[in-house]
């Protein structure tokens, strides 16, 4: 019962935040100066073609109708039409969507690849050599901005050693080979700060979990130190890096935006930018509320994977 | 214990790191392009170009960005005369035009193999119905509307014959309609023309990647020479040093028009790359607004004219290349004359000329666009004008969307730098709405004389006017954007000069 009456409370703080953010994201986009019809119509537009296409597209009306407008859209998959390609911005988004996903989904993957094993030695050999190296790793790896571990990428693997492709994007359908080969330099670049911030995390769980009185119960009986942590300590560390994957997946995605232009990928990131600078807003809207939404989801579901992990929260988050 | 658990975790690193470096060097041929540059034998049958600004939308009648004629303008569709290297006008549709003794009347006769890609032969009322497109719909630009303007009436005088009447005579209109206004669309196409295309050009569209890439094929239709590839892509970056990186991985067979001079040392290897150097349309133009209370004195505005270095300026924010005009004409046209000897660089006079004027401490708004030619050379400019006495206080504008409501609509600046890139825009000035707000009735009168009087009296009176434009100091004219291209050292056929908005892959051949 305790459960069922979390998940509503949960459920209603998700929809009352999409709910701000539709707000704040239109609004925001009615207050940013510059306007379509200008871009569109460009050099040598007249005042009165300019107010004639305003009419044409809609603008001239008043916002709080072109926001219910729009919401209601978006209840229905409707994202609008972008006023400038004259394309569904839910097609555009679909297009789109594909190239963000990976880079981010293939980024935490790797993120975690390095993080997990770094984060353990640098907490179980903390007082040696190579557990100061590991913790020393995962502090330059914060240092390093992921735009620079790009172009650093890109001298090295692409303009010297011509290994890799300096940019761009093959969908996974049209060539696996190509897909990975494009997605090697961006992907790595994401990871290596994410890494950085996980392996911190992964070390003070596993520490944490060296002190425990069971951890030290299980080695007194003579278990090995590495089972001995897979199997007790685990779950416990989990726990905390769980939360942090959940709130690294929100600044994973504002990576890949970053990412995405300094290795031109064809993805919502650059398609964000872009469309930012013409003003077209349906489109800056549109994509702002899908990022927004996946990382309500994504909290609710770090949320709900404490209750799971860890059920004497489920009983304290009920009460 | 823990040592074997190291050793694991480093094999396991080392496995994941093998595993992504397999990846890269499974692959011999850079990039996706399938360029058979590695063994040399095999015909290169596809292309990859790169651009910089990517089209938001396929139909240039709808929307004034450069970028959807570079890409479709004679490579997608085609126009009845087409503008050639040289600047004069070649049959294309039209096999040949005959003009009335008033010349008022134009009489094309369309080339009878002239086909669509649908396969249907180009008719006269396709041009009628392109022509009428434009006059009429609200939807097209008032660039393509202003060089419809001078058109009274167009009609089918029989299936291959077009006859065009014109209100007045005009010797600037046919040369309009060898760009994006005289594209001949098919009429009888059912497809959407901003995402499709329906013309009568060598390639046609096969894929669009919005903000990322253009992929055209051959038009296997083709009436004429049939395309040299069956496949172009152009790809776009927003960052130049994206693009250079791309071209230097290989992964690019020609540069469009390098953004960064200063980044051509990189091309140098001459076993790699070929740089082909001309010039554009570009005009970089220092306007000063004609309603700014500072400017509206002439000696003022000779005096900025005088207080900055082009030549300096050019070395400084262009690696030195680009040509000096002096006023808004580039060498590619037949009126153009040299006019930087007007106001050659001389603070002192200068000084003398604002002490003439009487303006002390004068502080004049420089909004310009985030461009990298237009940011750089404001901060060198504010640098000279301040050793004449002038604050030229700098205001970065986002571009475009702020800089064409601040300083193109709403004419809130008073001095602004940015590229006019169109073909013959010296006629800008003839409009005193326009944002360089220029009222003068001499110049207005020449353009008009030109373009109305006798066809060999045309550049004489253009002449005649850029000059008064100069002398007015109407604006100053910084320098004449380079055409760089960059291409492997196989390409052949690139024109030097950019004199159209088209990137005309028909002369283009991959060796």
């Amino acid at each position: 019962m305790g459960l069922a009456k979390w998940i509503l409370r949960r459920l209603a703080i998700f929809f009352v935040s999409l709910a701000l953010a539709s707000v704040l994201i239109f609004g925001v986009g009615e207050l940013l100066p510059g306007d379509l019809a200008t871009v569109i119509l460009g050099d040598g537009a007249t005042p009165e073609a300019l107010q004639r296409l305003r009419e044409q597209l809609g603008l001239d009306r008043p916002g709080v109708v072109r926001y219910f407008e729009w919401v209601g859209g978006m209840l229905t998959g409707d994202f609008g039409t972008s006023l400038l390609s004259r394309r569904p911005v839910a097609e555009q988004i679909l297009m789109k969507f594909p190239v963000t996903f990976w880079l981010v989904v293939l980024g935490m993957l790797v993120a975690l690849i390095l993080a997990v094993p770094v984060g353990m030695v640098a907490a179980i050999r903390r007082r040696h050599a190579d557990g100061f190296a590991a913790s020393a790793l995962s502090q330059v790896g914060l240092a390093i901005p992921a735009f620079w571990a790009g172009i650093i990428g890109i001298y090295l693997f692409a303009v010297q050693l011509r290994l890799l492709p300096a940019n761009g994007y093959v969908p996974l359908t049209s060539s696996p080979l190509q897909w990975l080969r494009h997605l090697v330099l961006p992907v790595i670049a994401l990871a290596i700060v994410q890494a950085a911030v996980i392996a911190r995390y992964v070390r003070s769980a596993i520490i944490e979990v060296l002190t425990e009185d069971y951890y030290r119960t299980a080695r007194a009986i003579g278990w090995r130190q590495f089972p001995a942590l897979i199997r007790h300590g685990l779950r416990n560390a989990s726990l905390s890096v769980v939360t942090v994957l959940g709130l690294q997946f929100s600044t994973l995605f504002v990576g890949a935006i970053v990412i995405e232009s300094v290795f031109t990928m064809p993805g919502l990131g650059t398609m964000l930018l872009q469309a930012v600078s013409q003003r077209d807003m349906i489109v800056v809207q549109g994509t702002v509320m899908l990022l927004v939404f996946i990382v309500l989801v994504i909290n609710a579901l770090v949320d709900l994977s404490y209750v799971v992990l860890d059920p004497r929260l489920r009983s304290r988050e009920a009460s | 214990m823990t040592q074997r658990f190291s050793a694991r975790v480093l094999v396991a690193v080392v496995a994941v790191a093998g595993l992504l470096l397999s990846a890269c060097t499974t692959s011999g041929s850079p990039g996706a392009n399938g360029s058979a540059n590695g063994n040399g034998k095999a015909a290169q049958t596809t292309l990859s170009v790169g651009a910089t600004a990517s089209p938001s939308t396929l139909d240039p009648t709808i929307n004034n960005a450069a970028a959807i004629p570079q890409v479709v303008l004679y490579n997608v569709y085609e126009t009845l005369v087409k503008l050639d290297a040289e600047g004069q006008l070649k049959p294309l549709l039209a096999q040949r035009w005959d003009v009335s003794a008033d010349n008022k009347t134009y009489t094309f006769n369309l080339d009878p193999a002239a086909r669509f890609a649908s396969g249907r032969a180009v008719a006269a009322k396709d041009v009628v119905w392109s022509f009428e497109r434009i006059k009429n719909s609200d939807t097209t630009t008032s660039a393509v509307k202003g060089q419809m303007g001078p058109v009274d009436t167009v009609r089918a005088v029989d299936d291959k014959t077009v006859e065009v009447v014109l209100k007045n005579p005009s010797n600037l209109w046919l040369f309009d309609m060898s760009s994006t206004a005289g594209i001949i669309l098919d009429s009888e196409t059912t497809a959407d023309l901003a995402n499709s295309t329906a013309g009568s050009g060598p390639f046609q569209l096969k894929d669009w990647i919005p903000n990322s890439s253009v992929t055209l094929e051959k038009n296997p239709n083709y009436w004429g020479t049939p395309a040299r590839f069956n496949e172009v892509t152009f790809r776009y970056f927003t960052d130049p040093n994206a693009m250079n990186a791309a071209m230097l991985a290989g992964d690019l067979d020609i540069i469009s028009n390098l953004q960064a001079p200063a980044a051509l040392p990189q091309f140098s290897d001459t076993n790699r790359f070929k740089v082909v150097e001309g010039t554009t349309n570009g005009e970089i133009v220092l306007s000063m607004n004609g309603r700014s209370e500072g400017l509206k004195d002439v000696r003022v505005r000779q005096a900025i004219r005088h207080a900055i270095d082009k030549k300096a300026l050019r070395d400084t924010v262009w690696a030195g290349k680009g040509e000096l005009i002096g006023s808004m004409a580039p060498p590619t046209d037949p009126w153009f004359e040299d006019r930087t000897g007007d106001f050659p660089f001389d603070q002192d006079k200068a000084r003398a000329l604002l002490a003439e004027a009487g303006v002390q401490n004068l502080r004049l708004r420089l909004r310009v666009p985030t461009l990298p030619y237009a940011t750089a050379s404001a901060q060198f400019i504010q640098s000279q004008l301040r050793e004449v006495g002038i604050e030229a206080e700098i205001d970065q504008l986002e571009f475009p969307a702020r800089w064409l409501e601040v300083v193109h609509t709403n004419a809130d600046y008073d001095m602004s730098i940015v590229s006019h890139v169109e073909a013959r825009d010296f006629v800008r000035f003839a409009n005193p709405d326009y944002y360089f707000h220029y009222d003068s009735e001499e110049f207005r009168r020449l353009v008009a004389e030109a373009d109305a009087g006798p066809a060999d009296q045309q550049a004489p009176k253009l002449k005649e006017a850029l000059a008064l434009l100069s002398r007015d100091a109407a604006a100053d004219w910084l320098f004449l954007l380079p055409n760089l291209v960059i291409t492997k050292p196989n390409i052949t056929g690139v024109a030097q000069n950019a004199n159209t908005l088209s990137f005309d892959l028909t002369t283009i051949a991959a060796g």
